[in-house]
């Protein structure tokens, strides 16, 4: 593992081939569509990130969002479509990009701390078989202390509650150092006090000129906490500001798209049924 | 031992002297025993270590399909190395072909999980019990084959460490040494992987590679371990000193050094007994030993033991018992002004069988209440202690009615088991927050009868 080192560019790209492109975003979806067997997730998902924004991805369950986040990160690969992270692709760009997978995709009864978890963000830069150095474990304990965790970086992680688990999610994230963050709901099912020191956390990376990508169920709170936002149900309904995106035609697009598709399916099969009669 | 002892091999020990045992255990009992000792143990420490990866990793079980489906292997190379006229008997020849049969049963039930609707549970059964089946019939027909020494096969099945040579124990020793090192220098990589395996895919990790140097290690042990510990057995050795580790630790670094220190010490013990009477198969002694340790760390573990967590139940029923006591008491005295004595019938709710007889005289015992005529009341400190839990009580109940949107008539049941293990900062967070919401019940005991000094 060679870690790149931060904002390097590769050799210099002929831009004109694809004018859709802008190396200075953090982060770029070209015509993705993913497919679980033959059942198709994602529909031609067009996508350009602004830096130095927080963008919340929404929609219904089943709607592909955090299938979107992991197609973005190479966890699934995709039928079709291109992912380019400031103009390059994601393998040349790993240590710029954080992680905060969805709590529940891990044993939490695993024998590690606090602190050994959010060290683990750093795993990448310390590289193969070398020990994790106590400038590392200080990296992590800053990072705990920065969702306010530090005190609690001994404990094993099933003493935590479900909120402080999150928290220690995003410590490793913040350990990691990236530019741009992907967060798979990382407001889920967390106490009050996860969700506030969450939402100051992303407010100071974006002061930082970092951005932040959450997959959130949250509707309401999307305009108070987010810049903008991707509405998202199997494909792209709207991006944009939150107050742009945010109208009622485009929430019914999202979020009744599909009881509008059963009612055209049926009304076809009516249809059908009276002039086959 | 007595002669009388039943063995697999139903032959008679020789019980060794006590001289003899303590130059066993002490390594100076020649040279072969101390090789094979001293090999048997890093055997033990290798499975240890990498057992607990592939027990972190949830490919424990694994290990068992990969061991049964070496017998197969082990019979083909014996056939194929006869055929060819080599030195059929050798490890040179047997593990070479063990390991080819083991990787293929592992591939196997990789191939079976990932292309049919079959779970890896019922996977590793099939292919465990196909592997095994299949080796089988190749020993019953190499024992008709017209070829010598053909009866040392079958100690891959139960393991034996008195026959071996010093070579083959010298070969399994250091093969262990590897597989230590490799599991030492990578064991930041399996944590990560066994943890959290798509972020270190996220961060770069080649995750299928090192789940595939896992297994490889998996392989290593299992397959250098098969003369010794036999492949019925050799799997108990990869998840019992893990497992044991696992009730004494919630750290992994400690839970890997002490998983590699119970596997050595079965490895020591095991290979020790076997060179002391030749007939008891050391693979069941080695496996027998990290029983032992696995069943006395179930029982008596500090914290997560099961006699531990026992008495963990029994305080805590005990304190539900008394508060509950002190609360109907508290409360009853409060209602009449005064403190009128209680049937101890009524207060004893559903029942006034042994935990009533226990509660009262405990309550007694500890001079919180006074007992006359079947009727108790509180005495003062009693009282204090009583305002205190009933406070508590309905601080909490109130914080559930305020916040939580759940049904009045559904707290008392939810409260009464939180409200006992609440801590003192806890109880004055919920205290502001009411208090914060104008939401502090009525008839709240009073703050100053709190004792410091006296904790329930």
């Amino acid at each position: 593992m060679s870690p790149i080192p931060a904002h390097t560019r590769s050799t210099p790209r002929d831009l004109s081939a694809r004018p859709e492109h802008s190396p200075d975003s953090p982060l770029s979806i070209h015509a993705l569509t993913v497919a679980y067997q033959r059942k198709p997730v994602l529909w031609d998902v067009e996508f350009e990130a602004t830096a130095s924004r927080l963008i919340a991805i929404v929609g219904p369950n089943g709607a592909g969002k955090s299938t979107l986040i992991k197609a973005c990160l190479g966890l699934i690969a995709p039928a079709a479509g291109r992912v380019e992270f400031w103009g390059e692709p994601y393998r040349r760009v790993r240590t710029r990009v954080g992680y905060v997978p969805q709590r529940e995709s891990v044993d939490w009864d695993f024998p590690v701390s606090a602190l050994d978890v959010a060290a683990m963000g750093r795993y990448a830069r310390i590289g193969w078989c070398r020990p994790v150095t106590r400038a590392h474990k200080r990296a992590a304990l800053d990072a705990l202390d920065r969702v306010g965790m530090a005190d609690l970086s001994k404990r094993q992680i099933s003493q935590l509650s479900g909120g402080q688990q999150q928290r220690v999610f995003l410590a490793r994230a913040l350990a990691q150092e990236a530019d741009l963050y992907f967060m798979d709901e990382p407001f889920a099912g967390v106490d009050a006090a996860t969700e506030r020191a969450i939402i100051d956390v992303l407010r100071t990376l974006r002061s930082q000129g970092k951005t932040v990508i959450c997959v959130h169920h949250d509707l309401q709170t999307v305009p108070e906490y987010f810049d903008e936002a991707m509405l998202l149900n199997m494909r792209v309904v709207a991006t944009g500001a939150v107050e742009d995106v945010f109208t009622r035609e485009n929430l019914v697009a999202t979020y009744g798209g599909r009881l509008t598709l059963l009612d055209e399916a049926s009304e076809a099969l009516a249809r059908a049924a009276r002039g086959g009669a | 031992m007595s002669a009388a002892a039943p063995s697999i091999t139903d032959v008679a020990f020789e019980s060794p002297t006590i001289n003899e045992i303590i130059r066993t255990l002490t390594l100076s009992a020649g040279f072969n025993a101390r090789v094979v000792v001293l090999s048997a143990t890093l055997l033990g420490i290798s499975a240890g270590l990498v057992g607990c990866f592939a027990l972190l990793r949830k490919r424990a079980l694994m290990g068992d399909a990969l061991a049964h489906a070496t017998l197969p292997g082990i019979a083909l190379a014996f056939i194929i190395g006869s055929a060819l006229g080599l030195e059929a008997r050798s490890l040179a020849v047997l593990l070479p072909g063990a390991a080819v049969a083991g990787v293929a049963g592992v591939l196997s039930v990789h191939l079976l999980v990932h292309h049919t609707r079959l779970r890896e549970d019922a996977a590793i059964g099939i292919v465990l019990s196909g592997f095994f089946g299949l080796g089988v019939t190749l020993l019953s027909y190499i024992q008709s084959m017209s070829v010598g020494d053909q009866g040392g096969l079958a100690t891959f099945i139960y393991g034996q460490t008195a026959a071996m040579l010093p070579r083959d124990a010298a070969l399994m020793g250091s093969i262990a040494v590897l597989t230590i090192l490799a599991s030492i220098l990578l064991h930041k990589e399996f944590a990560i992987v066994a943890f959290n395996d798509d972020y270190a895919g996220v961060q770069g990790w080649p995750v299928s590679v090192l789940d595939l140097l896992m297994m490889g290690l998996v392989v290593l042990v299992t397959v250098v371990g098969l003369q010794a510990v036999g492949l019925l057995l050799i799997v108990a050795l990869l998840i019992v000193p893990p497992a044991a580790a696992a009730f004494w630790t919630r750290r992994l670094r400690t839970m890997v050094v002490l998983s590699g220190c119970i596997g050595g010490f079965s490895g020591y013990l095991g290979a020790s007994v076997s060179s002391l009477t030749p007939r008891m198969p050391a693979g069941a002694v080695i496996v027998l030993t990290g029983g032992a340790v696995f069943l006395l760390s179930m029982l008596l573990a500090p914290q997560r033991g099961l006699f531990a967590e026992r008495v963990h139940t029994i305080a805590l029923r005990r304190r539900v018992a008394r508060e509950h006591w002190l609360r109907r008491l508290y409360e009853a005295h409060d209602l009449a002004g005064e403190r009128v004595p209680v049937a101890t019938q009524e207060l004893a709710s559903g029942g006034f069988g042994l935990g009533a007889l226990l509660a009262r005289t405990d309550l007694r015992l500890s001079g919180l209440i006074e007992v006359a005529n079947k009727a108790a009341r509180l005495t003062d400190r009693g009282e204090r202690h009583g305002a205190r839990v009933t406070r508590n009580h309905r601080l909490w109940e109130q914080y559930l009615i305020t916040y939580a949107d759940i049904a009045p008539s559904h707290v008392d049941l939810s409260a009464d088991l939180v409200e006992h293990v609440l801590r003192p900062e806890l109880i004055d967070e919920l205290e502001a927050a009411l208090r914060a919401r104008e939401a502090l019940p009525e008839r709240l005991p009073d703050h100053t009868q709190r004792e410091s000094g006296e904790h329930l």
